[in-house]
């Protein structure tokens, strides 16, 4: 499987972000998108979630499945943990792999793999921002997706759980996914890295 | 065993676990020999078995003021003393007052059917009591809207005070809005001249509807007490590393 | 069919927990009615006329006021760009949050109508009339009002905006809800008449609304 991206330009509020951007990732490779703030690598992600349309060139992923695209294929980790405070840590889980759909696993084990097992029946009201973290990183797990596009996905966490995560992208990785991250800190994991925000 | 004690959640806990069987059966010992002295009482020579139903409906009608009394008091106790107990006094009478409130309703409508032909009348009694039914209604909404107790407690506290004082100024704009419209009323009920054939079995109902709210009052506020130590404790697990 | 049922039981569940909206909105429908007497005067003929729009005009405004926040929730905590990634259309993920809203907010205004009819002194009949109108012309209401809270997350606006631009479009809705109520209560019009056009209100805003909320909000993502 290879994720590639040619020329691909973006414009937000009228205002170029980047342009002329190549990139390419293929399976079991770590794409580290780095940069200082406001050099687009938020929109990158966006775009490759296919939550922005991108203002020019083309984004393509080979050997997926072919009847689905790059969205669905994707697995989106944001900035904001989209959970909702009045379910439980069981229920958000749930309801993600409901809906996300495709091959999903067992919402116990996905807790238990990021150390929420004992929280499974409480509120996610009652979790930290690190929990509510490891809370999303479980959804990685209970759905299958091939490409993980992370976005800072390790500023909530602690140290345990920075090498807890490190140990999940290994996973995926070895299964052949694809990880495409925007970070400043070092994901602790060897990285194509891709610089953003170059002079242009 | 003083009243100092009381005010500690768990003395409350294990005090309150002693006392509320015999409310409880008190309560019903009373509940039951005013039904039996309302159930032998005569009929009214106008309204018939009708009347009757002043037995319930009045102690209700008293209760669901009383109670926006207690709470009042909670409310004060919440915001000059800061005491964990008066939230929790003042949040477990709301639903009780409501449901004693919503009875004074159902039960005037009930007795205004064969009176006044209709279920409602916006008499000036049976309208203050609705709005009194609704600022219920809204206060219970702002406990619930908030998922920390503490937080709504003050606000709720605020807003009861509020309510308490403005209480007697809806009931007098509703007498004004009400004789502006239909200057003769329709029906004058209650009054000091109340047979004593009536008057007795009134007053034992009415006793036994207090001892009703108290037991509840008391039952409500342990589950209360209960359900916020389970919330902490439930935080308590929440922040635990995993083994 | 298993996502939009997830995301149903999780939008209805929300609501009627902690927090959630919805008997809040039949608490307002409740308030709005009993405060019209206080304006129009305690006189029962009078109100038995206007129940009928006291209580389309009080459902209007709280079925409106507890959309305000269908989308800007889910936008405001990331849920809604997972959403706009899954395999299941945006227009039915939009179609099954509005039914969710309508089930948890629509639907007790429909139950607290008769108690409501008694208080304007509607007879059983009237009542009835009005329930049943309400049962077919909220869904309406919801799934127009629905594009006016995807318009919020775009304008990164809600409240009083979201009334204004949603207001006018329920004109209709309003207009021959009360018209076969009215019907229904002294005529001269025909029942059938308003209400065939209500119900064929309702199914166009059910096509309509969700195709119009989902471009709003693809627009809206960024």
């Amino acid at each position: 499987m290879r994720l590639s991206g040619r020329q691909i330009s973006c414009i937000r509020g009228g205002r170029g972000v980047f342009s002329g951007l190549d990139f390419e990732a293929s399976s079991g490779e770590v794409l580290a998108v780095v940069g200082p703030n406001g050099s687009g690598k938020t929109s990158l992600l966006r775009l490759l979630a296919g939550l922005l349309a991108p203002a020019g060139g083309s984004i393509e992923l080979e050997g997926g499945e072919a009847e689905l695209t790059l969205p669905e294929q994707a697995h989106y980790l944001g900035h904001r943990d989209a959970l909702k405070p009045a379910l439980s840590v069981r229920e958000n889980l749930s309801f993600w792999r409901d809906f996300l759909g495709g091959k999903a696993g067992d919402v116990s084990e996905s807790l238990s793999a990021v150390g929420l097992g004992h929280a499974i029946h409480l509120p996610a009201a009652f979790l930290s921002a690190g929990q509510r973290r490891r809370l999303s990183i479980a959804r990685l797990l209970v759905v299958r997706r091939s490409v993980w596009l992370l976005d800072e996905p390790t500023s909530a966490l602690d140290t345990a759980g920075q090498d807890l995560f490190v140990g999940v992208m290994r996973e995926h990785l070895a299964g052949g996914g694809i990880i495409v991250a925007a970070t400043h800190t070092p994901l602790g994991i060897e990285a194509r890295e891709l610089r953003m925000g170059g002079g242009k | 065993m003083t009243l100092i004690d009381l005010a500690n959640p768990s003395k409350f806990l294990t005090l309150t676990a002693r006392v509320l069987p015999w409310l409880a059966g008190a309560t019903a010992i009373l509940l039951l020999i005013g039904l039996y002295q309302a159930a032998m009482a005569p009929d009214d020579y106008q309204q018939g078995a009708t009347v009757k139903i002043m037995f319930v409906h009045v102690p209700n009608a008293w209760l669901a003021m009383f109670v926006w009394g207690v709470m009042s008091m909670a409310a004060l106790g919440t915001l000059v003393w800061r005491h964990p107990l008066a939230d929790v006094a003042a949040k477990a009478a709301a639903p009780i007052g409501a449901a004693f409130t919503f009875l004074a309703l159902v039960t005037g409508s009930l007795w205004g059917r064969p009176m006044w032909g209709t279920y409602w009348e916006w008499d000036a009694r049976l309208t203050s009591v609705l709005i009194l039914f609704l600022m219920y209604l809204g206060l219970m909404a702002l406990w619930r809207a908030v998922e920390d107790p503490s937080r709504a407690a003050r606000a709720a506290a605020v807003l009861t005070l509020v309510g308490a004082l403005n209480l007697p100024i809806i009931k007098f704009s509703v007498d004004w809005w009400n004789t502006l419209h239909q200057p003769a009323s329709v029906l004058r009920m209650g009054g000091p001249s109340l047979d004593k054939a009536f008057l007795i079995p009134l007053l034992v109902m009415a006793v036994g509807f207090s001892l009703l709210f108290v037991t509840l009052h008391i039952a409500a506020m342990r589950n209360e007490i209960l359900r916020r130590r389970v919330r902490s404790l439930q935080m308590m697990q929440a922040s635990q590393q995993a083994a | 069919m298993t996502a939009l049922a997830a995301l149903i039981r999780r939008d209805i569940k929300i609501a009627l927990r902690v927090g959630g909206g919805a008997l809040i909105g039949v608490l307002f429908f409740l308030t709005v009615t009993v405060l019209m007497p206080f304006a129009i005067g305690p006189d029962l003929p009078l109100l038995a006329r206007l129940g009928p729009a006291i209580l389309w005009l009080g459902a209007l405004l709280a079925s409106l006021l507890t959309l305000d926040r269908l989308f800007t929730a889910d936008h405001e905590d990331g849920s809604l760009d997972l959403i706009a990634m899954g395999q299941t259309p945006l227009e039915l993920a939009c179609a099954a949050k509005a039914l969710a809203h309508w089930l948890a907010a629509g639907v007790p205004l429909i139950v607290a109508t008769p108690a409501l009819g008694l208080l304007l002194n509607l007879d059983a009949s009237a009542t009835s009339a009005v329930a049943l109108t309400l049962l077919v012309g909220t869904p309406a209401l919801t799934f127009t009002g629905m594009i006016g809270a995807a318009l919020a997350v775009t304008l990164h606006r809600g409240g009083l905006l979201l009334a204004v631009l949603v207001l006018p479009l329920s004109i209709p809705v309003l207009i021959f809800g009360v018209a076969a109520s009215q019907a229904a209560i002294s005529g001269p019009l025909s029942f059938g008449t308003p209400f065939s056009i209500l119900c064929a209100l309702s199914l166009v805003s059910l096509v309509v609304g969700p195709f119009a909320a989902a471009a709003s909000l693809r627009h809206g993502l960024d």
